[in-house]
């Protein structure tokens, strides 16, 4: 048995957003009279924590503790439109309209602080930590659930704020495909290292590297996350996934997960990233979508890694045992064909 | 055939319900016990979503039909959270990130759980074989692995804490 | 802005974990209604056929049968799916009506007390079915004498008059015969599928107001709702759509299958009624990622520039085009890969096939051009004889590049990205790429 190293490289971009636009999103953010934040959208967390990360945005918007922000989702009688999460999409354009909404719900709350402090409104700001201050005064501050009490009870105003954000739909010009897909991109640098049985074709992962550059991480624990996680579904569909096997005969379809075939725990390899930030310019806090992509990179990099280790090109997915075998035996029948072509007739 | 009463104790409290032939464990907690925590990812043992402990063993409740936990000591993830708090392998998910949707961390903190009970201090090794029948759509597997390997240097089976 | 951050940046703790750790997160299926009805699926056994007959009177007599609905109770059965952003026409069937075009195409639902009561009648349907010639592969279905899929009378999706989206760019063919080396693929990708670990799945409930409450894990609530409004012909208001918690979703749950029929149902027998899929038709017939086809054809400089990119990609849609019409304009935008290409030229088919439906992916479109265009830089790479790294270098776009869609390209960072990985697994870059950035080229630069 015979294992052969190889690494590959590759690099991706990858748009955020809904192809050509025309997708948007509403948030609407409302005080109660305790001086939460209840912020009422319709975007879904599919498990990358959209909850988590808009609730720092709202928060970090409004000059107040994670805390004090409710975010309530997805129901659609409390919850503006919304066009859904997918396209790497959600983060930037609810966020977007978080905080816009902020804004606004700031903008009402410095109408009663106004009164409240007897302040020039120049000369309010926010602590970040739930309180309005007035510059240069520090004993004159007021906790924003007072303020937001005082606008219910003594003001009779409301503390709420509207946000929507959309990028306009872009037309396609059908003969020339002239369009504006993206609202920014991101991009990944994948080096994938692998190690080929040729007695077997089995290929062992042995490393995902990676650098990935996602405009602002608004919570780096989370980009981690999609990257790990990306980075085990693209090894996946580099060697292991398909509903057809035999494609394209439509016959041998996997009925559920005996058959259908992914890696473990057991197959992980090591996986390290680098996480870079160049702020977008129309992200909010300069956000770029990251969801989708860490699938990406890491399949022509396990690719090329499987040709620099072995010699044989494979040009479809998903590499199996038995591509490899195929290669590793047509590329020794092409070396026995070239000896014997060059040995001198006898 | 008809349905038949059937016995066993749940986390504890000893549960009396009525059950048709071949009702799954998995069927009969979540539909008429309430337990949800026990998912149902594929209902044909191939996800180990629904893991439970049977006698401290872990078990694929889609599998398995009720009346064999006759007079069984079942566990569940409600079984095993606190009333206050969270129980050092839940609070080792927390801190690892050892999810991201969530729909199979019940199904990996029990057989985590297991694990730790047996064999407190498992190699990576171990944890690794422990894992192998739950599938993880999301995280890659490492979270998990880096939260089973937390819980079990913070001493999260009650073996451990004695020490 | 302020530089100060005080919560965004930090890696502050998920407020779903302690639900996900205890396991009291609430997913769509973990909700319970007193007189929950079970809707299960007749569907094809056959890839392509005529629907002759459909017996359910042995099927009406399982006890715990409810009621069947079948295309007839459907308002208006014939829908698209990305109708709602003016996508056209109207082409997948709620319910088939004369014909099935993929195996496991849905013709009747069944609604009954128990889901093994449901089942059951399901198995006891009887289908008169007359065989058609079925086509599966994608050039196939664009030969002349294929089997039609669709109702328009070819296989493929229409783009404004063309067959395929288009991007013309610059002049692929006067620089294919100036470039010093052609370097051609051919690269072919099977169908995946989502498999998210919650299978798809809602429960449909009427309200004592008249209206009906749908707890559904869709990845996008309004887009169900308003396809659920379309198909069954009722005001918008009448619809309360509630999720938000979903159990991975990776774009198989985009579409709009469950909470038609679940609604439908629920109107017709005044219950609530839970559609959720199993397992077994997640992976059967549930839409998967497309099998791809593409061809590129790159010429290529001496020292390791592209100037020409041909790509030519099939989408195997399946049956319905459901998002894949979208993909391939994604597809289309995306097919240079982050490359300064002068001349380009792509022609992207979204194709039919008498094949289970294919549908939206994480990475749409692009995750398989990024397979094709990064394996062909390695070619590229082995033919001009420098290493990958400097290909990548060489032809790495930059703010300012106009790309083939003629959009000029801002926020490129491929280049320092590509430094930064160099970096962490220590591979030495040549100074001329250290020096190198993504930041506009010079007037007249290359």
């Amino acid at each position: 048995m015979v294992k052969l190293r190889g690494t590959g490289l590759s690099a991706v971009n990858y748009p955020t957003g809904m192809n050509l636009g025309g997708d948007p999103s509403q948030a609407l953010i409302h005080a109660t009279t305790s001086g939460s934040f209840v912020v009422s959208l319709s975007a879904t967390d599919l498990g990358q924590g959209l909850r988590t990360v808009i609730g720092q945005i709202a928060a970090e918007a409004l000059g107040v503790g994670m805390d004090d922000v409710v975010i309530d989702t997805a129901d659609t009688d409390t919850g503006p439109h919304d066009m859904g999460t997918f396209a790497s999409r959600a983060t930037h354009r609810v966020g977007n309209a978080v905080i816009a909404a902020a804004q606004e719900a700031r903008e009402a709350l410095l109408d009663v602080a106004e009164d409240e402090l007897e302040a020039a409104r120049s000369d309010l700001e926010f602590d970040g930590q739930g309180n309005i201050l007035v510059r240069g005064a520090p004993d004159r501050s007021m906790k924003i659930a007072d303020i937001a009490a005082a606008a219910q009870f003594k003001y009779g105003r409301t503390i709420a704020g509207r946000g929507v954000y959309m990028k306009p739909r872009s037309p396609v010009d059908p003969e020339t495909g002239a369009m504006d897909p993206d609202s920014t991109e991101a991009h990944a640098c994948t080096v994938a290292e692998v190690a080929v049985d040729t007695d077997t074709g089995e290929v062992t992962v042995l490393s995902i590297r990676s650098a990935y550059e996602v405009g602002r991480q608004i919570n780096p624990a989370l980009v981690k996350g999609q990257i790990v996680g990306g980075a085990w579904m693209g090894m996946s569909h580099a060697l292991y996934e398909t509903t057809q096997p035999y494609y394209p005969d439509p016959a041998y379809s996997p009925k559920d997960f005996s058959e259908y075939l992914m890696p473990g725990a057991y197959e992980m390899p090591k996986i390290e990233c680098v996480v870079l930030e160049y702020p977008s310019s129309n992200g909010p806090y300069g956000v770029k979508g990251v969801g989708e992509m860490t699938a990406n990179s890491p399949i022509p990099a396990i690719v090329n890694a499987i040709y620099h280790a072995t010699g044989v090109r494979i040009d479809e997915l998903p590499v199996t045992p038995e591509l490899i075998l195929r290669g590793l035996d047509a590329r020794a029948r092409a070396a026995r064909l070239a000896e014997t072509s060059t040995t001198p007739d006898s | 055939m008809g349905s038949k009463i059937v016995t066993f104790v749940l986390g504890g409290r000893e549960v009396e319900v009525m059950v048709k032939p071949m009702t799954t464990l998995q069927a009969v907690l979540r539909y008429q016990l309430g337990y949800t925590a026990v998912k149902e990812g594929c209902r044909q043992g191939g996800c180990g979503s629904c893991t439970v402990l049977v006698e401290g063993e872990p078990v694929l409740a889609c599998l398995l039909p009720a009346e064999d936990v006759a007079g069984q000591q079942v566990t569940t993830l409600e079984s095993i959270t606190p009333v206050d708090g969270l129980d050092p392998l839940q609070q080792a998910f927390l801190d690892a990130s050892g999810f991201q949707c969530g729909y199979c961390t019940p199904g990996m903190i029990m057989v985590s759980k297991a694990l730790l009970e047996h064999n407190p201090r498992p190699t990576r090794e171990e944890i690794l074989d422990a894992l192998a029948g739950n599938i993880c759509r999301c995280t890659g597997y490492e979270p998990i692995v880096a939260a089973v390997e937390g819980a079990a240097q913070a001493g999260a089976a009650p073996g451990a804490q004695r020490r | 802005m302020s530089p100060a951050m005080n919560v965004v940046g930090r890696s502050v703790p998920r407020s779903d974990g302690i639900g996900h750790v205890t396991g009291r997160t609430q997913f769509t299926t973990d909700r319970s209604f007193p007189g929950l009805l079970h809707l299960k699926i007749v569907r094809s056994p056959l890839h392509h056929a005529r629907i002759l007959g459909v017996d359910l009177s042995e099927a009406e007599r399982v006890p715990g049968f409810v009621r069947a609905l079948t295309h007839a109770d459907v308002p208006h059965n014939v829908y698209t799916i990305l109708g709602l952003i003016g996508v056209e026409p109207e082409e997948e069937f709620v319910l088939a009506e004369d014909r099935v075009r993929y195996k496991g195409e849905p013709i009747v639902a069944i609604v009954a007390e128990s889901e093994d009561a449901a089942l059951e009648a399901v198995a006891r349907v009887k289908l008169d079915l007359e065989e058609l010639p079925a086509v599966f592969e994608v050039e196939e279905a664009l030969r002349p004498g294929a089997p039609i899929v669709t109702h328009w009378g070819n296989n493929t999706f229409m783009y404004e008059g063309h067959p395929c989206r288009r991007v013309r760019f610059g002049d692929v063919e006067a620089a294919f015969a100036r470039a010093d080396h052609i370097v051609e693929g051919v690269y072919n990708t099977k169908p995946i599928e989502q498999a998210p670990t919650e299978t798809t799945a809602c429960i449909a409930v009427p309200e004592a107001n008249g209206r009906y409450t749908v707890y559904t894990n869709t990845q996008a609530v309004y887009f169900s709702l308003d396809n659920t409004a379309i198909i069954l012909q009722v005001p918008g208001n009448k619809l309360h759509f509630v999720g938000g918690t979903v159990g991975g979703g990776f774009g198989g749950k985009v579409d709009v299958i469950v909470e038609p029929l679940a609604t439908l149902a629920a109107m017709k027998t005044s219950r609530p009624v839970r559609y959720a899929f199993s397992r077994s038709e997640e992976m059967q017939v549930s839409s998967t990622r497309s099998a791809w086809r593409i061809y590129m054809k790159d010429g290529v400089m001496a020292d390791g520039r592209i100037i020409a990119r041909k790509v030519t990609s099939y989408a195997d849609s399946g049956a319905y085009s459901r998002q894949t019409p979208y993909a391939l304009t994604k597809h289309a935008a995306n097919a240079a890969g982050p490359y300064a290409i002068p001349n380009v030229s792509i022609d992207a088919y979204c194709v039919y096939t008498n094949r289970q439906p294919s549908s939206a992916m994480r990475g749409f479109g692009i995750t398989m051009a990024s397979f094709a265009i990064e394996v062909q830089m390695d070619k590229i790479a082995e033919v001009v004889g420098l290493d990958p790294w400097s290909i990548h270098f060489i032809n790495a776009y930059r703010d300012g590049d106009m790309k083939p869609h003629r959009k000029l390209v801002e926020d490129a960072t491929l280049i320092e990205t590509m430094q930064a990985a160099a970096g962490l697994v220590g591979h030495e870059l040549p100074a001329r790429f250290r020096a190198m950035t993504s930041a506009r080229r010079p007037e007249g630069g290359v």
